[in-house]
């Protein structure tokens, strides 16, 4: 592993002016699968690669429900997600009891931002190692934010993170412009294209592998959504429909375009495991 | 102390209870659960609002009729939905409806020194199918009947649910027995006129007239769904179906 | 909550004196007040008398008059028993004026909260009403009430709201609702005139009804006053009307023994 100076302790800063363990949690973002969100007027909508451990193993979740109007997709510690997600649950609850509303989707974002800051800041805390999409609806339609440990939130058009993130985020970055208008469908054949290049080689996107989170009214293959499109996850045989949509990658001509600097699989990674990520020095 | 005597010591405390009148009832079918609740809200000799729901759907298989101190009624209501909230995002599916009966005692006797002033009646389908209905006392104690009035007219209403659910008092023809459970048309009957019976011998029922009926899965609605004000509020085709039926009653 | 100021009991008996206008020997023994521990609002001191609110066609409109009494006495005759939250919403109360006031610090104190927020977001009169409704209930819970009665109206998105909340945490949501001895006297006229007709009632009409209804309440209420303001919300916002006087004739009791000038 690497190791820099100034690096023991979240409180200190380096000479450079950089807060190193910081940026190691930032780092652990990256070693979790890759989810992706996108948006339209109508939708907000994620998509998550789950990992197994092994045959024998089952996936892993991404994706929890908040509220009736508010989902995320995770990447990172699922045991830190645990966290963030009770939390955010308790403020969406407590916003339901107190004034019979729910919670608006960009307060519970910057809630839990707040509450990564402090741990940015204080002597003894440690940052949370997983980074969130949050999609959510209100008065003002569809929403997606990102949120990371650093306790920096943004709202997107579109944004995915996790390993080989910027592969989907090259992906989005072509074609975000046409997704303002998208049906449900569209939007979700989109994300899986971008989800797809996120994927090794030999991999595919499959009814096991694969979530997909969605708030908005409900799509022509959906039945059982509420009339205010409550958010609701898709797993299992239901995305087989989404899946067969997809336009199948060309395999012959396209070459595949070298990851980006910061993604680069280093020298000796064969020893670790082969999705993760080494962080550079 | 009107009279500026301080002979006979008293003391005046605030009273944090009061009863908002109206009249609850339940009948549990073979494969259907009525839960039903008139709508006038009063405290002492007036009438505040003549439409104040007492009946609250909870799940997509259980409902809860509360009775009582209106104030404490509502909040109760509000806390056992946010528990069934939290079981939904830990177990991904709705809590079943003997574990909600149970979830309302603890959360009553929870109160056991300061209750909720409310008589609770839990309808629904069981995990197996079959309608029930519990009832509660405000500190927890319950049972599954097939039948039970609270409230207001409570006094009015059992006595002639004793007579015709449970046919106590009647003999069956020579060579027949009672039957075990009546059709839902015969109870929803049964439940209209137990309402209008009691809004006319008790001032405080009265208004309107919610009656919620949820049937099992994949068992007829025995012609319910033609009936006028229904609506249906069943979330997926396929599963236990719910219905609210709205009745006018007399407002004097 | 009693509404019969009858049953209040008599103003407070105060045992010090702040001011020493009594001579040295004549003071009586100070009473340490706190001796038998904290005292929580067990009767309410300086009150206000009657809110009447309705919802009419454009929106909803809310009566109170301008006194606070201490008891029997006209104390305050110039108290506004109306006040504005947010932009949508209006709230009126009866009953203690000091929890009154301590409830308007607390609803500004939230509306500014919800401003600094600055997305966009902020409270409408039914999320008002649900706060103030989890306040009033978790007061009484304590056995520490705030004791009022109040009415919260307001218009948002094209839709109207009115409703309840008192000292025990009681709510409900009616087209006419009164407190005090509005639900007795004035409950009556006005469920006669809006009960069904609510989407008919024009912003005339419902002034007018106020009106009626103020006057017969400082006919009828001892605690009352004929000076009172009207708040009017609808889609142009919130309206609080400046201070109205009531004409009344008192002419008919000259012919009635024992109260005009006749003595046998």
């Amino acid at each position: 592993m690497f190791r820099n100076t100034y690096d023991s302790d979240n409180t200190v800063f380096s000479p450079q002016g950089r807060l190193h363990q910081v940026e190691y949690a930032l780092e652990a973002v990256k070693q979790g699968s890759a989810a992706v969100g996108l948006r339209s007027k109508t939708h907000a909508i994620l998509l998550a690669l789950k990992r197994s451990f092994g045959e024998l193993a089952s996936y892993q979740q991404k994706m929890y429900r908040i509220d009736d109007h508010v989902g995320i997709a995770i990447a990172g510690l699922t045991s830190d997600a645990r966290v963030l997600s009770n939390f955010m649950r308790q403020q969406a609850m407590s916003s339901r009891m107190l004034f019979n509303r729910p919670a608006p989707v960009n307060r519970l974002v910057a809630a839990i931002a707040d509450k990564a800051q402090i741990n940015t800041q204080e002597y003894g805390r440690r940052p949370y190692g997983v980074g969130l999409l949050v999609i959510g609806q209100d008065k003002q339609g569809p929403h997606l934010y990102e949120f990371s440990p650093s306790g920096n939130s943004y709202e997107y058009y579109a944004i995915s993170i996790g390993a080989r993130s910027q592969s989907a985020k090259t992906y989005l970055e072509k074609h975000y412009e046409t997704f303002a208008d998208c049906t449900l469908e569209e939007l979700i054949k989109h994300g899986l294209h971008a989800l797809r290049e996120t994927l090794q080689q030999d991999k595919e996107l499959t009814i096991n592998n694969t979530s997909i989170g969605i708030i908005g009214p409900g799509g022509a293959h959906e039945t059982d959504v509420t009339l205010e499109g409550d958010f609701r996850i898709l797993e299992g045989e239901v995305i087989e429909v989404y899946l067969q949509s997809m336009t199948p990658k060309e395999t012959g001509e396209a070459p595949h375009q070298p990851p980006p600097a910061g993604e680069v699989p280093a020298a000796g990674a064969s020893t670790t495991a082969d999705e993760d990520v080494q962080m550079e020095d | 102390m009107p009279d500026g005597s301080f002979a006979h010591p008293q003391q005046r405390q605030f009273n944090p209870y009061t009863d908002n009148g109206g009249t609850i009832l339940a009948i549990a079918g073979a494969d259907f659960t009525v839960i039903a609740g008139d709508t006038r809200q009063s405290e002492g000799y007036s009438i505040q609002t003549r439409y104040a729901p007492k009946v609250f759907r909870l799940t997509d298989r259980a409902v809860l009729a509360v009775n009582g101190f209106a104030a404490d009624g509502n909040m109760f209501v509000k806390k056992v939905k946010q528990r069934l909230e939290w079981y939904r995002h830990a177990h991904a599916k709705d809590m079943p409806l003997h574990a909600i009966a149970r979830l309302i005692q603890t959360m009553l006797y929870a109160q056991r020194f300061f209750p909720y002033y409310v008589y609770n009646i839990l309808g629904g389908i069981e995990e197996d199918g079959s309608g029930a209905v519990y009832s509660f006392d405000p500190v927890g104690s319950y049972e599954r009947e097939a039948c039970r009035a609270a409230g207001a007219a409570q006094s009015l209403v059992q006595p002639f649910l004793d007579n015709q659910i449970y046919f106590k008092n009647q003999k069956a023809a020579a060579g027949q027995s009672h039957p075990a459970h009546l059709p839902l048309s015969d109870v929803l009957a049964i439940v209209i006129d137990s309402f209008t019976s009691a809004t006319e011998r008790h001032i405080e029922v009265g208004d309107g007239l919610e009656i919620y009926v949820v049937v099992a899965k994949g068992r007829s609605p025995q012609g319910l769904e033609t009936m006028r004000n229904v609506q249906e509020l069943s979330t997926r085709p396929d599963g236990d179906r719910m219905f609210i039926l709205r009745r006018e009653l007399k407002k004097d | 909550m009693d509404h019969f100021p009858t049953n209040w009991g008599r103003p407070r008996n105060d045992a010090a004196d702040p001011y020493g206008t009594y001579p040295i020997h004549q003071r009586p023994a100070t009473k340490d007040t706190f001796a038998e521990g904290v005292q929580r609002t067990q009767q309410p001191i300086v009150t206000g008398t009657s809110v009447l609110a309705i919802q009419y066609k454009d929106g909803i409109m809310m009566a109170a008059d301008n006194l606070a009494s201490y008891g029997s006495l006209a104390r305050f005759k110039d108290i506004q028993r109306l006040h504005k939250v947010g932009t949508s919403t209006v709230i009126g109360a009866s009953g203690d004026m000091s929890d009154f006031q301590a409830i308007q610090t607390l609803l500004d104190e939230v509306v500014t909260d919800e401003f600094t927020h600055g997305d966009g977001h902020d409270l409408g009169p039914a999320e008002v009403h649900e706060y103030l409704s989890r306040v009033m209930y978790s007061r009484r819970s304590k056995i520490n009430p705030l004791w009022n009665s109040i009415l919260v109206g307001g218009f948002r998105d094209g839709k109207r709201f009115l409703a309840y909340v008192d000292l025990l945490g009681t709510t409900y949501s009616a087209p006419s609702i009164a407190t005090g001895y509005g639900a007795y006297i004035a409950i009556p006229l006005l469920r006669a005139a809006v009960d069904g007709r609510v989407d008919e009632l024009t912003e005339e009409n419902a002034r007018a009804l106020l009106h009626d209804c103020m006057r017969v309440l400082f006919y009828r209420d001892a605690r009352s006053l004929d000076k009172y303001q009207i708040a009017t919300v609808n889609a142009s916002g919130v309206h609080i009307s400046d201070q109205i006087h009531l004409d009344t004739s008192w002419s008919f009791a000259e012919g009635i023994r024992g109260y005009g000038a006749q003595t046998q």
